[in-house]
This record gives C-alpha cells, sequence and structure tokens, in this order.
C-alpha cells in the first residue's frame, strides 16, 4: 500500500516542480509575438476542436448508455477486489478445516512442540517456524544493505551507459530458477562456505556461538545466502525505482545549501524515499518466507532449534514439499497441512508488524519529503 | 473439394479411434516409475486401443487414491498396512513388479578401496554411536584398508521416499535398539545427520562433504557411477548389491500369500540384504469389468515379456518361482 501511495506523492510533486523550474518549458498553445498563428499550431488547433465536437456529440447522442457501463465497470472492479479476500478467507479456512485433526490432538502446543517424529506420530512445528524466520532473517540482513546500494549506485553515481547493463543484471538474477540455485548452493556455494568462510567465520567470531560446531558447508548460513541472492533483485529493482522518482529539486536543493554527496544521498534521497524502500524489503520477505525448492537443497533439512547458523535447519515451505508427497496416516498429513496453517500466521504477522514498523517511522502520515 | 473430403473423412476416423482407445489410470511410486512407464508404452504398441498412464506421485498419494477409487490401480514401494487396509474401500491385490535395493556410498579421502559394512556398523554410525573413520569396529571390519581420522557426516534422505523405507526397515532388522529409537518409515526423525532432497540430493552432498556415508538406490549409483560398499548378510557374506545378488534376496524369502513381504536381511547366501519389491495395486473386484480385464491382461504380459525388459533399465527382475506365484495369484484373486 505504502508504495505506490508514496510514488504518486512523489510523482505528483515531481510534475509541479518540472513545469515551473524546467527551463526548457514547452507551451504549444503560446502566441508567437507576430500573433499569426503558425501552421503546427493551427493544426493542432484544429484537431483539439475536432476531437472536441466529437466528445460533445457522444455525450449527447447517448447520455443514459453511457453510464450503464461505467456502472458495470465499477461492479466487476469491485469483484475483483472482493475475490483477493475470497481468496484468502478459502485458503484460511481450508487450512484450518484440513488440520483439524492435529489440531485437535496436539492443540496449541503444537506450535511450539520441538519433535517432529512421523513414525511415531509426534508432531511440532517449532523447529521450522525457527528455520523459516532465521533463513529470512539473515538474508534481508545481508540482502538490504545490498539492494539499497545497487539502487543508489544505479539512480545516483552511474554512468548513463553502465546504468541500463547493472539493471538488467540485476533483474536477469530474479529470472534464475530457484532449482539453479539450489545446485549451484550444493555444488558452489557450500563448498566455499565450508573451506574457507566456515573456518574464517568460527576463528574471528566464534565466541559469539552462532559461528560454532561442525562446518558442513550446508545449514542456515548456506540457506540465509542463497535466499538473499534471491531477494536482492525484487528490494533492488523496487527501490531503484523509488529512488527515480524522488523530485530532482529535492537533491538540488540539499546540495545547494552546502550538502556532501554522502548527505544529499542521506537526507534528500533515501529519507524521502524510505516508504517504498521498505515496500520493497516487504515484498523480498514475503519471497523468502515462501522459498522452497533452493532452501531444501541446501538447509540440510534437520527439524532442529540451533544457535550456531552451521548447523542444519528446516523451513516450514520445505517440509511440507518434502514430506507431503509420502505422508501416509491421517494425522501425518493433518499435521503437514498444520505447518502449512502455520507458514500462513507467521507470514501474516510478520506483514503486519512490517506495516506497523512504516507506521511508526511516517507517524501516520504519507511518505512526504521533509528534509 | 474431394480432396477436403477426404481430409474430414480422415479426422473422423481419427476421432473414431480415439474414442475406441480404452484409457486407464493410475498413480503411484515414483522409484520404478521409468520401468512402469516403459512397459505401459510397449504394451500401447502391442496393442493401439489401450493406453495407460501413470503419474509417479509417490507411494503415499499412489495408496490413497487407489483406496479411494479415484484411479483404477495404485503402485507403492512399502506395502500398505493393515489400518490401510481395513479403511480401503477397495479390495486390493499387491502384484511384485520388479526388485530394487539401497546401497551405502560413501566419501572418504584417502579410501579409493570397496569398505565392507557388517550391520552392526552401519546401525551405530546411523546412530551417532560411531562418529569417526578411525573407529576401531570399521578397521575391524576392513583390516587392509587405512582410515583416516576423520569425522563422519551421515547423509539421508530429507523427501519422504521408499528408500528411505528399505534403508530403516534393514535398520529395525538388524537392530533392536534402531527399532526402538527410530523404527521405520518414509520419513523418520533421525539421530544424526543431514538431509539431502532425492537420491541426487543425497550424492550430491556425499561428492561435496569429506568423511559422509549415506545411502542411495542401487540404480542410481550405477548410472551416476557412484562407489558403494558391500554390506555383510545374514548368513554372513560380504555381499555388493547387483542385480543378481537382489534378485536372490526374494528367492531367499517365504512368499506369503498377500505378497506384502518385506525381504531384507533375507537369509538366502548370496542375497544382498537391503533389498525390496515394488508394487502394483490392482482392485480384486474393479467396478468397470472391461478395464478389470485389461489390467489382468497386462499383468500377464508384464510377469512373462516385461520382467525381460527389467535388466535394460536397471531393475531387478521377480524370482522365476515367485512370478509362478503372482501369476496363480492374478488369475484367482482378479475377478
Amino acid at each position: 500500500m505504502s508504495l505506490p501511495r508514496a510514488v504518486t506523492h512523489l510523482s505528483r510533486m515531481s510534475g509541479t516542480v518540472n513545469e515551473m523550474n524546467s527551463p526548457d518549458h514547452f507551451e504549444p498553445n503560446q502566441k508567437p509575438a507576430t500573433a499569426i498563428p503558425t501552421l503546427a499550431q493551427t493544426a493542432t488547433r484544429r484537431t483539439q476542436r475536432a476531437a472536441a465536437t466529437a466528445l460533445q456529440r457522444i455525450r449527447q447522442s447517448h447520455p443514459p448508455s453511457s453510464r450503464i457501463p461505467d456502472a458495470a465497470f465499477s461492479v466487476l472492479i469491485l469483484f475483483t477486489a472482493i475475490s483477493v479476500f475470497a481468496i484468502v478467507v478459502f485458503v484460511a479456512w481450508q487450512l484450518y478445516d484440513k488440520s483439524r485433526l492435529s489440531l485437535h490432538q496436539f492443540g496449541l502446543a503444537f506450535f511450539y512442540g520441538r519433535d517432529w517424529d512421523p513414525v511415531n506420530g509426534d508432531f511440532g512445528a517449532m523447529p521450522f517456524i525457527y528455520g523459516t524466520l532465521v533463513s529470512s532473517f539473515l538474508a534481508l540482513l545481508i540482502a538490504v544493505p545490498l539492494s539499497v546500494g545497487v539502487a543508489v549506485y544505479i539512480t545516483e553515481m552511474c554512468p548513463i551507459r553502465l546504468r541500463a547493463i547493472i539493471s538488467f543484471l540485476v533483474e536477469l538474477l530474479a529470472a534464475i530458477p530457484s532449482v539453479i540455485y539450489g545446485l549451484w548452493g550444493i555444488f558452489v556455494l557450500a563448498p566455499l562456505l565450508r573451506e574457507y568462510v566456515e573456518p574464517f567465520l568460527a576463528k574471528t567470531l566464534g565466541w559469539t556461538g552462532f559461528f560454532s560446531g561442525p562446518m558442513y558447508g550446508i545449514g542456515m548460513l548456506a540457506a540465509g545466502i542463497i535466499l538473499s541472492i534471491m531477494v536482492i533483485p525484487i528490494i533492488a529493482s523496487i527501490t531503484r525505482e523509488v529512488l527515480t522518482a524522488v523530485p530532482q529539486s529535492q537533491r538540488e536543493a540539499v546540495l545547494a545549501l552546502g550538502a556532501t554527496r554522502w548527505e544529499m544521498i542521506r537526507m534528500g534521497v533515501l529519507r524521502n524515499a524510505r516508504i517504498g524502500i521498505v515496500g520493497g524489503i516487504i515484498l523480498g520477505l514475503g519471497r523468502a518466507l515462501g522459498e522452497t525448492m533452493a532452501v531444501t537443497m541446501v538447509i540440510g533439512n534437520r527439524p532442529e532449534v540451533s544457535r550456531s547458523l552451521f548447523a542444519p535447519g528446516y523451513t516450514m515451505a520445505s517440509v511440507i514439499a518434502n514430506e507431503f508427497t509420502e505422508a501416509t496416516g491421517d494425522l501425518y498429513l493433518s499435521a503437514l497441512v498444520q505447518i502449512g496453517l502455520a507458514l500462513f500466521l507467521v507470514t501474516l504477522i510478520v506483514n503486519a508488524l512490517a506495516r506497523l514498523l512504516v507506521w511508526s517511522i511516517t507517524g501516520g502520515t504519507a511518505g512526504r519529503a521533509r528534509a | 473439394m474431394i480432396r477436403s473430403l477426404r481430409v474430414i473423412l480422415c479426422i473422423f476416423l481419427l476421432t473414431c479411434c480415439a474414442l475406441a482407445q480404452t484409457q486407464l489410470n493410475g498413480a503411484g511410486a515414483t522409484f520404478p516409475y521409468p520401468m512402469y512407464s516403459k512397459w505401459f508404452n510397449e504394451y500401447h504398441n502391442l496393442h493401439p486401443d489401450i493406453q495407460i498412464n501413470y503419474q509417479s506421485i509417490g507411494s503415499g498419494g499412489g495408496i490413497r487414491q487407489v483406496t479411494a477409487g479415484t484411479v483404477d490401480f495404485g503402485a507403492t514401494d512399502g506395502p500398505m498396512t493393515d489400518e490401510q487396509i481395513a479403511q480401503s474401500k477397495v479390495k486390493l491385490l499387491h502384484v511384485p513388479t520388479v526388485l530394487g535395493s539401497v546401497v551405502p556410498a560413501y566419501n572418504i579421502p584417502g579410501v579409493s578401496q570397496e569398505v565392507k559394512f557388517t550391520p552392526d556398523i552401519l546401525a551405530r554410525i546411523f546412530m551417532g554411536k560411531i562418529s569417526n573413520w578411525s573407529d576401531p569396529a570399521i578397521a575391524k571390519a576392513n583390516p587392509d584398508i587405512k582410515f583416516p581420522n576423520q569425522a563422519i557426516t551421515v547423509v539421508h534422505r530429507s523427501d519422504g521416499s521408499g528408500t528411505t523405507y528399505v534403508w530403516t526397515d534393514y535398520l529395525s532388522k538388524i537392530s533392536p535398539e534402531w527399532q526402538g529409537t527410530t523404527g521405520k518409515g518414509t520419513s523418520v526423525k533421525w539421530p544424526v545427520g543431514v538431509g539431502g532432497k532425492g537420491n541426487e540430493g543425497v550424492a550430491g552432498m556425499i561428492r561435496q562433504l569429506p568423511g559422509s556415508i549415506g545411502y542411495v538406490e542401487l540404480i542410481y549409483a550405477v548410472q551416476n557411477k557412484i562407489p558403494y560398499g558391500s554390506v555383510k548378510n545374514s548368513s554372513g557374506q560380504f555381499i555388493k548389491a547387483s542385480l543378481e545378488s537382489t534378485t536372490e534376496a526374494a528367492a531367499g524369502v517365504k512368499m506369503p500369500a498377500d505378497f506384502r513381504v518385506s525381504i531384507t536381511n533375507s537369509p538366502g547366501k548370496t542375497a544382498y540384504p537391503i533389498a525390496s519389491f515394488t508394487w502394483l495395486l490392482i482392485p480384486t473386484n474393479p467396478t468397470d469389468k472391461n478395464k478389470g480385464k485389461i489390467l489382468k491382461d497386462f499383468l500377464f504380459w508384464m510377469l512373462d515379456q516385461g520382467q525381460a525388459m527389467t535388466e535394460a533399465l536397471s531393475y531387478a527382475p521377480l524370482p522365476k518361482e515367485v512370478v509362478v506365484k503372482v501369476k496363480a495369484a492374478v488369475t484367482q484373486q482378479i475377478h
């Protein structure tokens, strides 16, 4: 929501700014000093007049019928809007309905239970919820600075010729199928992590407890890195669009006050665009929470809550994808559906928190420039 | 004009042919999918009016769909449980089709020879009780191999699969402790290790992780030239998995009337101990008699000519005496 609102605000502003300030301001209907209209001007006037009379004729000849399509259109649009609600409600209801057996068996303890034992029919979702959240936030931790950096470079500092190439490459990242990322993760990233990155992290930051234990290469860290690469194009391209929409006058004003380039970007650009950037981050987070294939190939698929990022973990989307086809027994199936319900709830809560964050930043108003 | 009439006539005839074709739908296990699709294709070439479709959606899905009656037949890598049979709306016959086996694959730096595993070593490695390749128990079973001081990483399947079922079924049989703590299933709560998705995921991780050990299907290991070890069978012989030793495993086991039998840890002298049948689930009293007859004909063809095609695709054929028994059961039980 916040993203389009911010963009329209900014573009509305930039519109007025351009009309007032731009030096090569062009008005086709301005009369030249001689008061003799040029050939081009007569031509435009004539077509304008023709268009106006045509419109008038349509209005006069079919006054009531023009209202019917309008009404039909608004009803149609209303239905499309309602359909989104309907789909969400339907999905939630189905998830609840199909997971009743497991809800009845385990109650709310399902959401914080740590056991996942299909053989003995003992199910708990905690390790999966933990894995999903940790891998996604790890991904954002890496992806947000990188993507904002990429977007700032593209809009503020990049030579025009390079601009298209970098934008294209960033968007190309989004076009790579996730199974390719997964394979790349197993065969390239995991050995790199195991041989170089993880020993280094263990040596320098091992005392924190986040980087300790056996180094497999695959694990939570690998999943976070793969996810970050997958969300970078989403966050970067949205941020780029938002930054482009910041009016030029803002930059010029800040520079005119004697700001350095860094201060100009910080105060004149990023500050104005922050709501749009947060919108991009939320979209990226959504992708990270739901990503299945690439994550399941590199995370190690072990339902355990472990402090170390080297340890293998598991995510909600992965366990559903992994075990649904061969799940026999009603309780097992029901538990897997309830994992889906948990994923639905977690996504809902995380998105709500992100919205709250946006509101608290802006104090309830839309993203207006206040620099 | 005449030409266009001809075209119309041709289209008409083709539609008639398509309408006359009988379609059968099946769903289930992924492990025998290449074999089944070859069979169904060959059978369609022999009988152009019969088209059998098979979707490899997994054994669990196959059992669910056939018991609900939404497909004409199902397929599974693990036999249905008594509970599932009791719940089923359709009475089903388990028809064994081919055999598969599961092999231990490993990546031990500096060891290129074939490693020998005893049941005890395998169980203790997968329970995390043996955690280093320099363990004396491994050295004792392999006196001529020098093992490095390297930690063991266990790699297992993360997706539910018949392969996991066979592997854990074997471990449950040879280790009471495994049976008590973990048990057997298409997905289990692994005491140690990391999970890879599919045979390719497990094989990929084994290749990447020095000191790792995992299990893959024999077919996958053979086709991708992955080295794998031999396992000591119940008569004390170290047997390397092959199509012959897999078929041998089935020959050594007494067949029950409903063919729901586990052939892991087979008593046969040259039998490879980690093997299993895979089954088609055929309704014994189909609602559509015509389809029932077609399936019956197909089964007889599969048990004769079909068995000869198995080895080309690296599946182990059924032993002769099992084929005889299955034919008798198909004749008697499917109406």
